[in-house]
């Protein structure tokens, strides 16, 4: 009769069980491990590292499989451990300049100092399902050890620009770095800032409103003046020694865009920029990163607020992370019934009087 | 569990919220921004509840996890599941024995006393915010004290339905001063907001806002002279227990549109039901 709302703490127990059970799959298929997961499956390793904020790949691999392979759970595990670790310092800016290049093209220039290199790309690729992967044809393509070797001391392209001040300079910044992991998001916000949030922001978030921009709502002319991808050295000041150390190696995608100006009240004919830089080999993420960047700049470089999406600081910011999004999106999940009968109550009440005003209507000759 | 400090974050951060907190306690209902941690559960669930009851909390502290006003559904167990596990606190049902109680939705039935510590979860703090989507304009509005909008949303209610069509998360000011979100709560239990002599404090983790009621402060809902507020319930008794002055949840019994009302505080209910009140249909649910 009285259905029983009790028991959610068993419920809970077999709804754990069951998850585990359905996160191995048929047994009698081996299991993957964390490794093969870190090797095979790089660039969702990428996006895991990227948005969860933390540069560990086994451990991205490992949130990967626990999460049955849906990112979002996976990036969540890993902010949620990320947030447990204690803060030593900050690193010395990374150097991409010094970048050990695997890829790095220019859609700017047809060639360049240091050379267009398509590195491993799905670009050009035909996109026709290979059944040969299928049936665990692993045949893989030799490579010229020469050619697969990174380069190294490739210059930017926008150093170029720069030279003949035909690009706006970029402000320096005054070396305090902003953390929105320690400090609550207070707008508006600096351009480090809202690059840190834009770093960690969801990809395809970032993706929809750098095409926002693309298609009319805050155009911004872009071109990729620069996409690379490397490795480069995180050296750390220690305080002892006196000098930077270097404490690792991350890889990174930079992508640097030309953005056409015809200047404004407050600035003369010149390029400008957007920027992005995200961990891993995310080319998606920093090319769009880029856009929205400079969509955002707006204000800095004079231009009109045209109500654009992407050029709504506010908007981007507030609703970028996918983690509070999610979170917030699927609380709705949760028991609501105590203001779902609030509501009741209050409907059935409008209807009563909704109904005895018709009634009194009526009666009225 | 000893991977984890005691109740789960770190001192530095109980320290930051702590801080938070006592800004919020010394200027009664101003959202105070602080550094809102990933928590491990999701966003939305409770991460600011959790956040302010990992920094009130210590080792002798009894705790209480209520959502929707029971202690039983799922969220709450977890909850408090997370408390016995990351800080080993002592647990109960009863309200009255608990030092620290976490809700979600509910203010319970049995009236709350000096020196607890009540939690909110809430998850949107700005009571402006669905007038005025911008947190940079709402601010604003708060420091200038330009509560207009509300009072014109809370009149063209008035005049579309004849009523204010605001049924929970029922806006009120603090000690004459700042409109305040008293989280969704039914407005039945806004009455209680005000004298309370518990700490009432608020945690809202993704929007990274605290808030606080100090003891016995005066909490006002919105309304007009001739539009007063008025807190209310479904019109009927529990089926369980038969009061006739909490507030109850609607079940539905079968596909033939019968129901029954039963107590949304469960500890409330039981307690009657233990000191012999029966309701309706009190002998055979029991």
């Amino acid at each position: 009769m009285y259905v029983a709302v009790k028991g959610g703490e068993r419920a809970i127990d077999n709804a754990h069980a069951w998850l585990s059970q359905a996160r191995r799959g048929d047994p009698s298929v081996p299991e993957l491990s964390v490794a093969q997961i870190r090797e095979q499956m790089t660039l969702a390793v990428n996006r895991v590292m990227a948005e969860g904020s933390l540069y560990d790949p086994d451990l991205a691999a490992l949130a990967i499989k626990q999460a049955r392979g849906d990112l979002i759970e996976a990036i969540f595990l890993i902010r949620a451990y990320r947030t447990t670790l204690p803060r030593l310092g900050s690193s010395v800016p990374v150097d991409t300049g010094e970048m050990a290049v695997t890829r790095r093209i220019s859609a700017t220039f047809k060639d360049l100092p240091g050379g267009q290199i398509l590195g491993p790309t799905f670009d050009y690729t035909h996109r026709l399902l290979d059944f040969t992967l299928a049936a665990n044809g692993s045949e893989v393509a030799d490579v010229a050890a020469s050619l697969a070797e990174p380069a190294e001391g490739v210059p930017h392209v926008m150093e170029f620009l720069n030279k003949d001040a035909l690009i706006q300079a970029e402000l320096q910044a005054d070396g305090s770095v902003p953390d929105l992991t320690r400090e609550p998001m207070e707008l508006p916000a600096s351009r480090p800032l809202r690059l840190q949030a834009l770093a960690r922001a969801d990809e395809g978030f970032l993706l929809s409103l750098a095409y926002s921009t693309q298609r009319g709502y805050g155009r911004t002319h872009a071109f990729v003046g620069e996409l690379r991808i490397g490795a480069v050295a995180v050296e750390m000041e220690i305080p002892e020694l006196g000098f930077p150390v270097e404490i690792g190696e991350v890889e990174l995608t930079e992508c640097e865009t030309v953005n056409q100006f015809t200047g404004s009240r407050t600035e003369p004919p010149q390029f400008t920029r957007g920027y992005g830089l995200v961990f891993g080999q995310s080319e998606r993420k920093a090319i769009s990163m880029s856009l929205v960047d400079r969509a955002l700049r707006w204000r800095e470089l004079g231009e009109d607020f045209t109500g654009a999406p992407a050029q709504d600081e506010e908007f981007v910011l507030m609703h970028a992370d996918n983690i509070q999004a999610t979170g917030f999106l699927e609380h709705i999940k949760l028991p609501h019934y105590v203001d779902f009968q609030a509501e009741l109550e209050l409907i059935r009440k409008l209807r009563r009087e909704t109904e005895q005003g018709d009634l009194a209507a009526e009666e009225q000759p | 569990m000893s991977d984890y400090n005691f109740a789960y974050l770190d001192e530095q951060t109980k320290r930051m919220i702590r801080r938070a907190i006592l800004k919020g306690v010394a200027i009664p209902g101003y959202q105070v921004p602080f550094a809102s941690r990933e928590m491990p559960m999701p966003y939305g669930w409770g991460t600011g509840g959790v956040q302010v009851t990992a920094a009130c909390l210590v080792p002798e502290d009894r705790l209480k996890v209520i959502d929707q006003g029971a202690d039983d559904t799922t969220n709450a167990v977890s909850i408090r599941r997370f408390f016995q596990k990351t800080a080993g606190v002592e647990v109960t049902e009863a309200t009255a024995e608990a030092t620290i109680i976490q809700t979600r939705h509910r203010i319970p039935e049995t009236p709350l006393t000096e020196g607890q510590i009540f939690v909110y979860q809430v998850p949107i703090p700005e009571p402006l915010r669905f007038l005025e989507p911008r947190e940079t304009e709402t601010r604003r509005m708060h420091e200038l004290e330009e509560y207009g909008l509300m009072h014109v949303k809370l009149y063209e209610d008035i005049a579309r339905h004849g009523t204010i069509a605001t049924s929970y998360d029922y806006p009120v000011r603090v000690e004459g001063r700042y409109v305040m979100d008293p989280s969704p709560i039914p407005k039945f239990d806004n009455p209680k907001l005000s004298g309370n002599p518990a700490l009432q404090l608020f945690g809202a983790g993704r929007e990274q806002r605290i808030y606080a009621l100090p003891p016995y402060s005066q909490v006002v809902s919105l309304d007009f002279e001739d539009h007063p507020f008025v807190a209310s319930k479904a019109e009927h008794d529990c089926d369980l227990c038969g009061a006739a002055d909490s507030y109850l949840d609607e079940v539905i019994t079968d596909d033939q549109g019968n129901r029954m009302f039963v107590c949304s505080d469960t500890d409330y209910c039981r307690g009657r039901r233990a000191a012999g009140q029966v309701g309706r249909l009190g002998g055979e649910a029991a």
